[in-house]
């Protein structure tokens, strides 16, 4: 009784600083008041018209789209080579390639840009896609090798002895075996990717920089509710896809080991 | 197969050639008012521990020290619940709680610590916002989750039969959760701990929004060099700093080398 009372508090605590953001997204003020004075739209309507997000959220898409079509194949590429390759020591490529993973934003960041500025490239967006390609790539490596661990070879032996050439056995047997894997690969990196702050932000200049580094100058900048819209826009996607991850992905299965 | 390895290695060189950048800059000269860099120098690892600076590290440390305590004890009873609740729904609700704010990403987060912490909600009897006190509940709340997936991995292996067993031999709910599940989950508490405290330490949004330039950790103090100051050497140095120091402290509790079966983003 006294664990669910402390469970339930702890639960709200950690939910608590969501449903304020979405209330105070429909105060009707730009000063901030709990409960709101009356119900607006007004500042979505800001979100959406603002010219700086317009442009932030479609650098958002284009790096998102470029850093996940990227990270998708290479990501793939290695889960099998990690699983299946007879590599000597595949422990230690792994941990090469989740390294990214461990490493403090900041020093990321401030690597990338001395690197983008020696090289001349940091008014394009090929820096940041690099980054969020290096950041993304762990999350597709490691969904991906969990599912390539599990696939049994015999199935793919069965189908080449029936004359299936290997590209078909790829095909036809073991992309969609891997399917549930590669899901759960996407979902995490659009995921990182469209989240994606601190390294962002020493890279981007203000023609190419992406949603949170916008919202972040903005929140720096401005007290009025318009981020607690945006917020609310983005919880809102965050709950939609974390309910059917969990629903079609058994993401409890991906993160804790069940007991029967 | 091996061959499928190579594009992964080479974003990894890529990845790899950034801190190899980060690294050199540390060991150069700033030049004030340029962008160009002089000669090998230490300079840049004495200023970190000079008066200038010497407070934010202290701070950093600190808050780090506070946030992993506060954040294991708040998370363990979450994480004991999920791991071992018997009903799918809870276990889902608890589960889709636990990572939602996990997805909702670094800046979403904290403007909502903002918001709460400012007096938007209610009036706070002592100053919250832009205090370390308030840092260190977004902190917290920020580390929970990772805590959380971390804990219930390691309390989902501890075996119910054993805390039966010492029910059944006569010990309370207390004492079989001192004496049983805690010392058999410890492996997870000091691994969560650990990598809490290396995350902190490199921690960035939390500080900058609700630390409002008045709260500074190290992090914070990189961005100012590097962006405010154009100060890259100076600005490389503490983040080498962090970089050692978080890569020191995760291979200490062995998560450099994580297989697919730790599956915690």
């Amino acid at each position: 009784m006294i664990l669910r009372l402390a469970v339930a508090a702890l639960v709200a605590f950690m939910t608590l600083p969501t449903l304020v953001v979405i209330a105070v997204s429909f105060n009707p003020t730009a000063i901030l008041s709990f409960p709101p004075a009356g119900l607006s739209l007004r500042w979505y309507v800001n979100v959406l018209t603002y010219p700086q997000f317009q442009r932030a959220a479609w650098n958002s898409v284009l790096v998102t789209a470029g850093a996940v079509a990227l990270a998708m194949p290479i990501g793939m590429a290695a889960a099998l080579a990690l699983a299946r390759g007879r590599l000597r020591a595949p422990q230690l490529w792994a941990t090469l390639l989740l390294s990214p993973l461990v490493v403090p934003g900041v020093a990321a960041g401030l690597g990338f840009l001395i690197l983008g500025a020696g090289l001349g490239l940091l008014r394009s967006r090929a820096v940041l896609i690099a980054a969020h390609v290096a950041l993304v790539l762990p999350f597709v490596v490691r969904s991906a090798w969990v599912s390539a661990r599990n696939l049994d070879p015999a199935l793919e032996r069965a189908a080449a002895s029936l004359g299936a050439t290997p590209w078909r056995v790829f095909r036809r047997v073991t992309l969609p075996l891997l399917r549930p894997g590669l899901l759960a690969a996407l979902l995490f990196a659009v995921i990182v990717s469209l989240n994606e702050f601190v390294v962002s932000l020493f890279i981007s200049t203000r023609l190419t920089e992406i949603l949170p580094v916008a919202m972040f100058t903005y929140v720096v900048n401005y007290t009025d509710p318009t981020i607690a819209a945006l917020s609310s826009l983005f919880i809102l996607a965050t709950i939609v896809v974390v309910w059917l991850a969990d629903r079609f992905l058994d993401l409890g299965g991906v993160f804790i080991h069940h007991r029967q | 197969m091996r061959l499928l390895l190579t594009p992964a290695l080479i974003v990894v060189a890529v990845f790899a050639a950034a801190l190899a950048a980060l690294l050199r800059y540390s060991v150069l000269e700033f030049v004030p008012g340029s962008l160009q860099t002089g000669g090998l120098t230490a300079a840049n690892f004495a200023g970190i521990l000079s008066r200038q600076y010497l407070g934010a590290v202290w701070d950093t440390v600190l808050l780090s020290l506070a946030t992993t305590v506060l954040t294991l004890v708040a998370s363990y009873p979450v994480a004991y619940a999920l791991a071992r609740t018997r009903s799918a729904r809870t276990r889902s609700t608890l589960l889709v709680l636990t990572l939602a704010p996990f997805f909702t990403g670094a800046i979403v987060r904290t403007y909502a610590w903002v918001l709460v912490l400012g007096n938007t909600v209610w009036t706070w009897p002592v100053p919250m916002l832009f205090t370390p006190r308030g840092v260190l509940v977004g902190l917290v709340h920020f580390s929970m989750p990772t805590m959380i997936l971390l804990l219930a991995a390691a309390i989902s292996h501890v075996d119910p039969v054993y805390e039966r067993a010492a029910a059944s031999l006569g010990a309370g709910p207390w004492r079989v959760f001192r004496r049983v599940t805690l010392p058999l989950s410890m492996p997870g508490i000091v691994s969560g701990s650990v990598i809490v405290f290396a995350w902190t330490l490199s921690a960035f949004a939390t500080p900058e929004l609700l630390g409002g330039g008045r709260v500074k950790m190290i992090a914070n103090v990189v961005r100012d060099l590097a962006l405010d100051s154009f100060n890259w050497p100076g600005g490389a140095a503490f983040a080498a700093v962090a970089l050692i120091v978080t890569l020191v402290l995760l291979a200490a509790v062995g998560r450099l080398t994580a297989g697919p079966e730790r599956n915690v983003p």
